[in-house]
């Protein structure tokens, strides 16, 4: 079973994006195939250079804080997928990267176009679009 | 006949596009489809019974399956007893289930 998502929100910016992660997480730990083209703000997700800190107004240092970093959920939720037996073809539209100056991505990621969302759209059983407006 | 997932995540109050998805449910359902209407995000807001909103009654009385996302409906502390009536709280697995069984799905 394959499915395909389409996101553009970047992180932290839209409950949008929560709902993305937990949609994927249902799907990763059913152990289904995964198909996902981030375009857009999106394209932030598996940004490799993503640091966490701590907060002044919390009064917490990094460790505390434990701020959630993007790059790790899509780091595990791969992992989730794998152990579930599935996968998750994460593609990052290029040019929204090149735009950005975001490289490199978490590893197991990959650049493309949306010529690679229309593949992976008709090889999946169904295709969610989580559009900005 | 086709089954059809509408998710509306905008709330009607801000978002009058929102009208449109739930005329849309109820056109197909009209037409003989299978038709759900999720309301997830601030789209959970309409279905609370305490709003002076009466589109989701006539929806859900249209025939349309209506149905709130658990989580959202927690972090705005809407219970599920506050619901309208013809409304119920889900849980975001039915998402997946609808998009791997095939369902025509829409986000709004």
């Amino acid at each position: 079973m394959k499915l395909t998502f389409a996101l553009m929100d970047a992180p932290f910016e839209s409950e949008r994006t929560t709902t993305f992660f937990r949609l994927l997480a249902i799907a990763a730990a059913r152990g289904y195939d995964i198909g996902v083209f981030a375009y857009e703000g999106a394209v932030h997700f598996p940004f490799e250079q993503q640091t966490p800190h701590g907060n002044v107004v919390h009064d917490t240092d990094t460790a505390a804080e434990n701020h959630p970093l993007p790059k790790e959920w899509v780091r595990e939720l791969m992992a989730v997928a794998e152990r579930a037996g599935g996968s998750i073809d994460w593609v990052n539209c290029g040019l929204c990267v090149d735009e950005r100056g975001l490289t490199p991505a978490v590893a197991g990621t990959r650049r493309g176009t949306p010529a690679d969302f229309l593949a992976m759209a008709r090889a999946s059983k169904n295709v969610l679009t989580i559009g900005t407006r | 006949m086709s089954d059809y997932l509408l998710i509306a995540s905008r709330d009607p109050f801000t978002s009058p596009s929102t009208r449109e998805v739930y005329e849309l449910a109820s056109a197909l359902s009209e037409r003989g489809h299978r038709v759900t209407l999720f309301l997830i995000e601030n789209g959970v807001l309409a279905a609370r019974g305490s709003a002076d909103y009466g589109a989701l009654r006539e929806i859900a009385a249209a025939g349309v399956r209506v149905l709130a996302d658990e989580f959202a409906l927690r972090q705005r502390a809407i219970p599920a007893h506050a619901l309208l009536t013809g409304v119920e709280a889900a849980g975001l697995e039915l998402v997946i289930d609808a998009l791997a069984a095939g369902a025509k799905t829409i986000w709004h």
